[in-house]
């Protein structure tokens, strides 16, 4: 299974969970775990998704920028092998 | 969650506000199967077999670019010394692959390509000569290929007669065009590695294999944002363990991606370079780490001591790290190319006298200083004799890549542009050594190098 982790921040506000969980279900990929937590006033939410049907990531990072954009929040995704090397040996 | 929102932030902090990134991806490439009868046909295999390698080469860099999160600044090619290549007495020979290996480079995409490098420590021969005569003309008329010569070695000793030839090419190459930023592309070394994945250092070492990828890494910005986070009177036995727990993590960052790109490439992985190297980013500077441990600027005393600690302690986190670490490994103190070290000359706190001791501590050597262009020869050879000297009996990499600013005085600002940014003129101690360069001929290796 190839897995990636997104990373959402910005200021809180109601339909930030809904975007970006559309966009994921419209790429058919799979939310495996899903955190969120208020740090002062930001939002932090961190979803473990199964990016195994995709080929190629660029256009779900595309959707996903754009989705951001009008949430106005900033979202990040990285595959999950590269925290496993900087945070565990 | 298999990390912890902490973890995960730290890292996308890392990336996007202290500029974690992978300086540069380096690949490898033996060429000594395509030397041929003329230079023409050897220019001609050289070019066809790079543009086959890299076929995938940048497409694969961007998709592991994206799918990581860490950006890669630089796409490079290293080749075997020019100089085992073609052997003529005739510098046309030289300007002819040289602007071909340039073309060729330009078509695939690279930001520059290393290996127009030969080793001069034991003696100059005839295509030597061809092979420095031509250098002036090909850093002028080509953009990306990257020129080093090997002067000194703790094993071969200090060819003074090199040094005196390398001074007046590192001259005429300022000189031809008026342009000091020519000369960033020239380097004089001792001791060079042979998986040196930075520029302009880069050859792919003798029997390295056909192809290899290597990868530099580099986050002055994510050391010095730990020490900030660090409480100011906190001893320097935590200040070392700080650097070190970040070196872990970023050498980690970017031996995996080296490692996921060379997996792509189908090649075999070389080493990863955990060397510090700043950029004139305001955050990203060797300069501000020394600021925050304790020193006004870099180049007050106690500055030699604080770059020990910072790079020992880099080294520390990275070998834990990787078992692949390799090339410079040390710490970068270019003076263009970082904001706080280029203001540290400025105000006079930094002075050519205190880059060469600070080099004693740490690799690559004189880097990036501009000098006034009316330098006297003597004054330039005696400056490379004495940084060949540190690394021939400190058995360690050391060079010298200075650029002389035609008109230039000394305290006048010079703007490089880019990554290679902007310094002030740098006064040199003008007393002559000139007696020691008309003797000629080479000091022989230390002593210390007979280990047998």
């Amino acid at each position: 299974m190839n897995k990636a982790i997104i990373t959402v921040m910005g200021l809180d506000h109601t339909g930030i969970v809904a975007g970006i969980s559309s966009v994921l279900a419209d790429f058919g990929v799979n939310i495996l775990d899903i955190t969120q937590t208020i740090m002062g006033d930001m939002f932090v939410m961190v979803v473990l998704v199964d990016v195994t049907p995709l080929d190629d990531l660029s256009p779900l990072v595309e959707k996903l920028s754009k989705e951001a954009e009008k949430l106005k929040v900033k979202v990040s995704l990285e595959r999950e092998e590269i925290f496993r090397a900087m945070h565990r040996i | 969650m298999l990390f912890t929102t902490e973890e995960i932030l730290e890292t996308i902090r890392m990336v996007q506000i202290e500029r974690l990134d992978i300086r540069t991806i380096t690949l490898g490439l033996d060429l000594l199967d395509l030397r041929r009868e003329t230079v023409r046909e050897t220019a001609f295999s050289i070019s066809e077999k790079l543009k086959g390698v890299t076929r995938d080469f940048l497409d694969i860099i961007k998709k592991v670019e994206l799918e990581y999160g860490i950006p890669i600044v630089n796409k490079r090619v290293a080749i075997t010394p020019v100089s085992l290549l073609i052997s003529s007495k005739d510098e046309k020979d030289y300007l002819y692959l040289a602007k071909e290996l340039d073309k060729t480079a330009e078509e695939i995409g690279l930001d520059f390509i290393g290996g127009y490098t030969t080793f001069l420590e034991y003696e100059i021969s005839e295509s030597d000569k061809a092979f420095l005569k031509a250098i002036p003309c090909i850093l002028n008329e080509t953009n990306r290929l990257c020129a080093s010569i090997v002067v000194a070695s703790t094993r071969g000793g200090i060819n003074v007669d090199a040094i005196k030839e390398v001074s007046y090419i590192i001259l005429e190459t300022a000189k031809l065009k008026t342009n000091p930023v020519t000369c960033a592309k020239l380097i004089v070394m001792c001791n060079p590695p042979p998986d040196n994945p930075f520029m302009a250092g880069a050859f792919h070492g003798i029997k390295r294999g056909e192809k290899i990828l290597d990868v530099g890494i580099s986050g002055p910005g994510t050391v010095r944002a730990a020490l900030e986070r660090l409480p100011k009177d906190s001893s320097l036995i935590d200040v070392a363990e700080e650097i070190k727990r970040v070196a872990f993590k970023i050498t980690r960052a970017g031996e995996f991606i080296g490692k996921e790109i060379a997996k792509r490439l189908n090649i075999n992985f070389g080493s990863v370079d955990i060397s510090l190297a700043p950029t004139p980013e305001e955050e990203d500077s060797v300069g501000k780490i020394m600021e925050r441990i304790g020193l006004e600027f870099i180049g007050a005393p106690g500055s030699t001591a604080i770059l020990f600690l910072v790079n020992d302690a880099i080294k520390r986190g990275g070998f834990m790290a990787s078992s692949s670490v390799g090339g410079l490994s040390g710490t970068f103190i270019p003076v263009s190319e970082d904001k706080s070290i280029a203001e540290a000359v400025s105000c006079g706190a930094l002075t050519l006298e205190k880059l060469e001791a600070l080099t004693n501590v740490c690799s690559v050597g004189l880097d990036m200083i501009p000098i006034p262009g009316d330098v006297d020869p003597y004054t330039l050879m005696g400056i490379i004799l004495d940084e060949m000297a540190i690394g021939v009996m400190a058995n360690k990499t050391t060079a010298v890549r200075i650029l002389p600013v035609p008109g230039g005085k000394p305290g006048e600002w010079v703007e490089l542009g880019g990554l290679l940014g902007k310094a002030p003129i740098i006064s040199v101690n003008s007393f002559s050594c000139r007696g020691v360069f008309e003797r000629g001929g080479r000091i022989p290796p230390p002593i210390s190098s007979f280990r047998n």
